[in-house]
Parts: C-alpha cells; structure tokens; sequence
C-alpha cells in the first residue's frame, strides 16, 4: 500500500504507541486525584504540556488540550465571539477556503446575529494581507485565517496578519492543522493570540489536540463540568493521548529541515509527473505550499472513480469531487481558488510523507496517469472536448 | 463495511458495453459536468429489439456501475420492454447502492429513456 492520504490522517508513530500503552498500562491514575498515582498522571499531563510549549514557543499556562482540531476551532472562535458581543462587536474576517470547523461555526454565529467578511484567497489560494485589513472594522472582534489550507497545501501570510491585527488591537487566530509538526510554527513570530492544532496529523494518536490561548485570552468554556484545563476545559483528561501528542510532536520535529527538503523534492517530482497528462492543472500555487501536498484537476474525468481505482493499485488518496464530500458541490476550496464545478469534480489530492519512497512517487504518476487516460477513454465530456465540442478549461 | 457492493465494483472495475455505437438509431445523454455526472447512451435497434447498447459515462463508481448495468439490462430485449426499465431495477439488480447514490440510478433510466425516444422520434420522421 501506498498511503498518500497524510493530509487526512498520519500513521501513528511508534514512540506515541509507546507512550500510550505505558501511560496505559502504568500511569493510568486520575490527574485530579491527589494520591501519588494519580499525580504521577498530573505530572505527565504537565510535562506534556511543557513539551507541547517549547515546541510552538509558548508558555505551559498557555496551553489547553481539547479532543482535536476541531474543538479547538470551535472554542477559540465561540471565545473572541463571546468576547466581542460584551463589547457590542460583532464582526468576523475570516477566509473563503478555512476549513468546515471555522466556516460552520462563523455561519452558527452569523445565525446569531454576527456579521461575517470571507476574504477572497485568489486564484493561487493565498490571502492577501492588505485585503484582510481593508475588511476590518472598528467592530472586528476576530480575525481567523488558517496556516495552511488542508486541501491545496498553500501556505498563507500569517506573520503579516497577525501584525496588522496586532496594530490594531483584534485577537487573531489561526487553523495550524496542517501546519504543526510540518513546517515551523512559531507563536511568538506569528502573532497569534490563538492556534489551534491536532494530534493526528502529526503522528500522533486520533481524538486529541490541543488550543494556545496567549495571555490574557479569555476563554469560554465549550464543556462545563470539573476545573480541568484550567476551569476552561471540563472532563477528565486523555492522559495517554496527550503523552503521546506531545512526544509525536518532539519527534516531528526533530531535523525538521532536512525532512522538509527531503519531502519537498518529492513532492516537486510528483508535481512534474503530473503536469505531463495533458489538461491538467495544479491546484493552489506551486511554491509556498507544505512540503507534502499535491493537488491537481484533471479534466473529463470525476475524481470519485479516480480514486478508486487508485485504491484498486493499492494508492490511498483523495478528492474535493462532490461524491467524495456527500453533497452535490465540489470542495468549497477549490470553488475558492476559481475552479469550475465542471473541473473541481475531477479533483485529486495528494499527500505524501517521510515514508514514501522516490519509487512510491514513480509508482503514483504512472497509476494516475494510467487511471486517467482510462476513465477518459469513455467519459462523454472528454469526447466532447477532443472533439472540439467543447472548449478545455485546462 | 466497503462503500459498494461487489456487485457495483464489478460493474465499476469491468464495465460491460462501453464505447460508442456510430450508426447509432438512438442516442441519449442525461446529466451535467456542474453535477459531476453525465450518461450517454448509444442503441443499435432492429425489428423494435435492442440489438446492441454502448455507453460512455463521465461521473462516480456508481455512475458507471448503473450505466453498465441499464445496458446488461436492456441488451436484447424489446423496446417495449426497455422502456419500463426503471431506476430500482438498475439499483437492485447491483445489490443496491447508499441512499446518497440512488440519483445515479436515476440518471441511467433516463439516458436509456431518452435514447429511446430520441429513436421513436428519428423512426416517426
């Protein structure tokens, strides 16, 4: 099997299984219980945390587990939008392709009343810092612009958002799951009031992640109950989950660099693999994405038939077509960077990581390429296109 | 629990009657690129039986499973009896399909309808 999904969820590593069994099986005390077995539970969750800190440049108190990236979304948006409405300010600037963790708590919100500016993120799926700021208003209380978008890969300007918010007084937060763990994420250089990350994509185990707040955020609680996390996060904590986060995430980045190098070399090959099949384009702009992602349309063909048959040759990967989302329109991402439906439908999104090989990368172009000129061969669309009946979009 | 029957997997990874019919009597095409589905059917029809059946589908495992199973279905059978080809026949007769697939059904009963009419209309002329 050739495992090309990662932007969907990473193989756990083997120090996180570890980690997990052995808090499992040894630490496996209450960290609210004040006998010393449950305070070794305690210690682990704070060394976590510690961890966890160091690695994005934040302070432990900072830190906040959740159950993953979503929850985290959720709480850092309800938080500043709670914050706001104190202050009667009910504005949100936000990004067309965030991810549906953002987009659905910004359309909840605007059902309450909020008002909320997508800023558009153009044909090379990159926000514009100066059109983030020409869309705030004196009653902006949040600006939520992801590290990088999950589905195309690109690398958004945060630093220079987070700048200009913190001119002008706004919390900003940022989506970094995809970012954490793949490329450096700095909260002290990117100005972030908030980020939100999740354990599973960088190894880690699947349920866990974990929200900054910097200081003097204030937090609304999503889960009432118990004063875990600080009174901001009720339940028992996922002690082995956290333990193993935070070691996946020591691991990640270890010689994160080279990794990165290694990986963006691969990815550059598969890139130039692809662009071979002829109308056929890649999604999202060519430098400044992660180091793993690829994302190209091909036209005439429908990305759900696309991907299995790839699943036939033992390729996991997937698409924004509307089959594969469970609604008839194709992922909101691509629509945003301006692909029609007829192109997005033929979607496919590659993620590779350490563990795919120069051969694994071959292996995909001539799959792909085979798949494509298969289901080509009887797709009506192709034939009106080659037929000059239609005019290509690619 | 996989996301098909084998059934439509078969159907999907070995589609039968694909390609196109050149001296086609009837032709259909149902669906578009915005849905991410089309089906076009080509009917070689002599004596009022349905001689031969092509399709070219561009769409979801599903779609292509459907159009490849209408054409198994219709293949030899008089016009008067493919006419009553409905979509539960198609999504039955490959050990069905999710619910949020069944509209692929759907859109093979209407391009096997629709090459029939537009054979009725070609023979009225």
């Amino acid at each position: 099997m050739i495992y090309a999904d990662n932007a969907a969820t990473t193989k756990i590593s083997e120090t996180a299984i570890k980690t997990m069994t052995s808090v499992m099986e040894e630490t496996w005390g209450n960290p609210s219980s004040l006998y010393a077995h449950g305070q070794r539970a305690k210690e682990l969750l704070e060394e976590a945390r510690e961890e966890i800190a160091r690695a994005i440049g934040a302070e432990p108190r900072e830190i906040y587990f959740t159950s993953g990236g979503s929850e985290a979304d959720n709480q850092a948006i309800r938080s500043m939008a709670a914050q706001g409405k104190k202050k009667g300010k009910m504005h949100i600037v936000s990004s067309a392709f965030e991810h549906h963790a953002v987009l659905h708590t910004l359309k909840a919100l605007e059902k309450e009343g909020f008002e909320v500016t997508l800023v558009d993120v153009h044909e090379k799926g990159v926000v514009v810092p100066e059109e983030v700021e020409e869309a705030l208003r004196d009653d902006t209380c949040l600006v939520t612009i992801m590290f990088a978008n999950n589905e195309i890969g690109t690398i958004q300007p945060i630093a220079e958002i987070g700048e200009i918010c913190k001119k002008r007084g706004i919390p900003f937060h940022t989506d970094a799951v995809q970012a954490v763990g793949h490329i450096p994420v700095n909260v002290k250089d990117g100005k972030f009031d908030l980020l939100s990350a999740s354990a599973h994509k960088f190894h880690g185990p699947k349920g866990v992640g974990f929200l900054y707040a910097g200081k003097g955020v204030r937090l609304t609680n999503l889960i009432e109950g118990g004063a875990q996390e600080r009174g901001k996060r009720a339940g028992t904590e996922n002690v082995p989950g956290i333990a193993a986060m935070a070691k996946a995430l020591t691991e990640a980045l270890e010689g994160l660099e080279e990794k990165r190098e290694r990986l963006t070399k691969k990815r550059d090959r598969l890139i130039e693999g692809l662009k071979e099949i002829e109308h056929s384009a890649l999604n999202g702009a060519a430098d400044n994405r992660l180091p793993g992602n690829v994302n190209f349309c091909f036209e005439g063909i429908e990305g759900e038939s696309l991907l299995l048959l790839l699943d036939d040759k033992g390729i996991c990967a997937s698409s924004g077509s509307a089959c594969t989302s469970g609604s008839l329109d194709p992922s909101h991402v691509l629509l945003a960077i301006g692909r029609v439906h007829d192109v997005a439908h033929g979607s496919l999104r590659l993620s590779i990581d350490e563990e795919t090989s120069d051969e694994d990368v071959e292996t995909i172009i001539r799959s792909v390429k085979e798949v494509v000129e298969y289901l080509r061969s009887f797709s009506p669309i192709w034939r009106d296109l080659v037929n000059g009946k239609k005019e290509f979009i690619l | 629990m996989a996301l098909y029957s084998e059934k439509v997997m078969d159907h999907f990874r070995n589609p039968r009657n694909v390609g196109v019919i050149e001296d086609a009597d009837g032709i259909g095409e149902v669906g578009n690129a915005k849905c991410g589905d089309i089906m076009k059917m080509y009917l070689k029809i002599e004596d009022d039986v349905i001689r031969d059946v092509k399709f070219e589908t561009f769409g979801c495992g599903s779609a292509i499973a459907s159009s490849s199973m209408a054409t198994e279905l219709i293949k030899g059978q008089p016009v008067s009896e493919a006419m009553k080809l409905t979509n539960k026949a198609v999504a039955e007769a490959l050990d069905g399909l999710p619910d949020y697939k069944m509209h692929c059904s759907v859109l093979a009963e209407e391009a096997i309808q629709s090459a029939l009419d537009d054979y009725r209309k070609k023979k009225e002329s």
